[in-house]
């Protein structure tokens, strides 16, 4: 498949064309902005700008931080109060951070549980989701080592916690444990790398986000219909599509602005809402924090990772036909990694021939299940392992896998979908009417398909 | 679109709660609300409450508790208790130098003494050593959390902040005198906001429920009606007092506070016109396009 038609960058002057035949970088820009865009996307296709910002804050008031941080179990707590206290509108830029991170899972959730509902993971969109994927990953495992930074109590034992499910691993578990922790426990060693590669992810990212555009640049962006953009002439393209600058630019610049100010209402009012007050104690290796309870946004999965308790008759089952290899502990551990797997693996298990969800009366109820079943984890993630509440994880965790393993391919084969409109533009001009000839900047006015 | 539109909302609202709840998992023992002057998105610190505050830290909480992260020299900081800088010196001066950790750089080995506490200096550490020290209280307001309700969602937070200030007005006002139930040698005192402390087994009933609330503190009453005399002329009451203080400790805490508000403050009022105004740019630059017959957004 090759890219959707559209006008390409012309080096007019003697300078450009000097420059164009030996690096085409403006050309590069230039059809990076301009990329034929569908022009019936909904207000759900904001996210992806909103977390390439959030990538940049997050980078920018990072490495401010730095200036200040100090990583070493003796300093690091106090070097932060310095940056809070002592630094020039510090604390701003640590709540920037703080929150910042808070809102990139925000976006990334929403992102990818768009991108599930439209089926943007379907062909030939595979590369791109499993990009994204990576870059959730990456992501996860970023904020989890710059949580661990601030050394207050949650990050001394979260991170205890977590380095702690790498040990479940048979055999090999305690070695790849003390393999990265640097020691035998969350001590100085563990706090280096991790800052170490808490500065360094943010890059990788930067460069799989990259990888991700150039991918659904490739393919053109899905869009809530699922139907393609027609490709056959450029004339035909342009009916479905609008360049990137600057309808969807405005478009996506006007949603991060009123995101903007919700952002910073809740870091100006109230920057700690979404943080643990155990972390303003500093870390204790001698005093073990009463509830130690995640980031909200690792919720869902904590509790995927909990539910799966030697109580639970699978666990025990597996357990004994294993001959006891894969313990209770590590079954958590598999289904945690595991419900991350099956949602990456979403564009294989996905049976149907009908990309959106729009037109899937069944599967959009079983898609709205999904979003209850993620809310409910991730509310049971914060609840303390007792009484009814692993019995809510493990219902929530099963369902978690019944979707992608057994109803997102079954319901390609029992779901009679509707009909979608046969192109974008159609779509488009039922919402909207036809505009006629009104198109100022678009060289051709949009004109009915049939 | 709706339909994506009722699944965003929904997300969004338990995110929202979820945030809170949490938080909601810890102690049971009730936390009061008092009403603080700094709450909510326009509170302020009352900077007369913060000096009153200021002085039952210095003759009552110093003696056991340091303030080991907070620079001496803030105290005439805009936005915190604002004493002119003569009184900070001469305030700085006053301390008793007896830790090494947080004042060896005031050792004059020579001499085998220590200088005296400069204003630049941060308040001495009192060292947690198990010797009768409380814990340090330089972020003790937000390293605790208050009410979480209504119903542990959290949503009283939102509006109100962490309620750090409340738990510790709370606990210096929940003293009270032990239940019957209790042995006579329970080690510590008391308190019906403390959570964490020690529980005895005869006030637990048969379904293993605590029949009072809170447990027992290791730290004595510390604050009594009229443990201190105020210049101007407050109330000095055990509850007075106690608000006194946690405001001050709130301020320890999060001295950057009203700063933090005004940037919010404007910050919102900014952003929110850059909004508008690119609504206004969005809705022209697609009005050729979308055309005259507009159905539905």
């Amino acid at each position: 498949m090759s890219g959707i038609p559209h006008d390409h960058y012309e080096p007019k002057t003697k300078g450009e064309k000097w420059l164009h035949s030996r690096l085409p970088v403006v050309g590069l820009l230039y059809d990076t902005l301009m990329i034929p865009t569908p022009k019936n996307l909904n207000w759900m296709w904001i996210w992806g700008i909103v977390l390439t910002f959030c990538l940049a804050l997050m980078i920018v008031t990072g490495i401010v931080m730095v200036m200040h941080y100090t990583p070493h179990v003796d300093l690091a707590f106090a070097s932060v109060e310095h940056l809070m206290r002592n630094v020039n509108g510090g604390h701003m830029i640590r709540y920037l951070h703080m929150n910042g991170a808070s809102l990139f899972f925000v976006a990334v959730y929403l992102h990818i549980f768009r991108g599930l509902y439209y089926g943007s993971y379907k062909a030939p969109r595979e590369v791109t989701w499993i990009i994204g994927m990576l870059i959730y990953l990456a992501m996860m495992a970023t904020a989890f080592m710059g949580y661990v930074l601030p050394w207050g109590q949650m990050s001394f034992w979260g991170a205890t916690v977590i380095t702690g499910l790498f040990g479940a691993v048979p055999f090999v578990g305690e070695s790849i444990q003390t393999w990265l922790l640097g020691g035998p426990a969350v001590d100085n060693a563990t706090l280096n790398r991790f800052f170490s590669l808490h500065y360094l992810l943010p890059f990788v990212i930067a460069g799989l986000v990259i990888v991700h555009i150039w991918a659904f640049h490739t393919t053109g962006n899905n869009n809530p219909t699922g139907v393609e953009v027609r490709r056959t002439s450029k004339a035909e393209a342009e009916k479905d599509t609008l360049p990137f600058w600057p309808y969807f630019v405005m478009k996506d610049l006007f949603a991060l602005a009123l995101i903007m100010v919700v952002f910073f209402a809740i870091v100006g009012f109230m920057p700690n809402y979404l943080g643990h007050p155990d972390n303003y104690i500093e870390a204790n290796p001698l005093s073990t924090p009463a509830h130690i309870v995640p980031e909200w946004y690792f919720l869902p999965f904590y509790a995927i990772l909990r539910a799966f308790d030697s109580e639970v008759w699978l666990v025990m089952l597996v357990d004994w036909a294993t001959f006891g290899i894969v313990d209770a502990k590590f079954f958590g551990v598999l289904a945690m990694f595991g419900a991350i797997a099956v949602m990456a693996l979403a564009p294989w298990l996905d049976t149907s021939n009908v990309r959106s969800g729009r037109y899937r009366p069944m599967f959009k109820w079983w898609f709205a299940l999904l979003c209850v079943d993620f809310m409910v984890l991730m509310w049971v993630g914060a609840m303390p392992a007792e009484g009814i509440y692993p019995y809510i994880a493990l219902i929530g965790a099963a369902f978690w896998f019944f979707y992608f393993l057994v109803m997102l391919p079954l319901l390609g084969l029992i779901e009679k979908p509707l009909a979608p409109p046969a192109t974008i533009e159609d779509d488009f001009n039922a919402h909207y009417g036809d505009a006629g000839h009104g198109g100022g900047s678009s060289a051709t006015a949009p004109t009915p398909a049939e | 679109m709706t339909f994506v539109k009722s699944i965003v909302l929904a997300s969004a609202a338990v995110v929202g709660l979820s945030g809170g709840a949490a938080l909601a998992a810890g102690g049971e023992a009730h936390v009061h609300d008092y009403d603080f002057s700094f709450e909510g998105p326009f509170g302020t610190y009352d900077q007369m409450q913060l000096q009153r505050g200021l002085q039952v830290y210095t003759e009552i909480c110093s003696s056991c508790h340091g303030l080991r992260y907070v620079p001496i020299r803030t105290l005439s900081d805009e936005g915190g208790p604002q004493l002119p800088e003569d009184q900070v010196r001469a305030y700085a001066a006053q301390f008793p130098i007896n830790d090494e950790l947080s004042n060896n750089h005031l050792y004059d080995a020579e001499n085998d003494v220590y200088g005296p506490l400069k204003e630049t200096d941060n308040f001495p550490a009192v060292l947690t050593d198990g010797n009768g020290y409380g814990p340090d209280l330089s972020l003790m307001a937000k390293a605790r959390a208050g009410f979480h309700g209504p119903y542990g969602t959290g949503i009283n937070q939102m509006f109100k902040g962490m309620g750090g200030a409340e738990y510790i007005a709370s606990l210096l006002a929940g003293y009270e005198e032990a239940p019957s139930c209790a042995p006579d040698d329970m080690d510590g005192s008391y308190n019906a906001v403390f959570a964490s402390g020690g529980y005895p087994e005869e006030c637990i009933d048969e379904d293993g429920n605590h029949m009072y609330p809170g447990s027992w503190i290791s730290m004595g009453q510390p604050i009594y009606d009229d443990s201190v005399e105020y210049a101007d002329g407050a109330p000095a009451d055990v509850e007075a007092i106690a608000q006194d203080v946690a405001a001050f400790l709130m301020w320890t805490a999060e001295p950057k506070m009203m700063a933090r508000k005004q940037t919010g403050l404007v910050g919102v009022l900014f952003l929110g016109f850059l909004t508008v105004l690119l609504y206004l740019t969005n809705k022209r630059i697609w009005a050729p396009v979308k055309g005259k017959g507009k159905a539905k957004a």
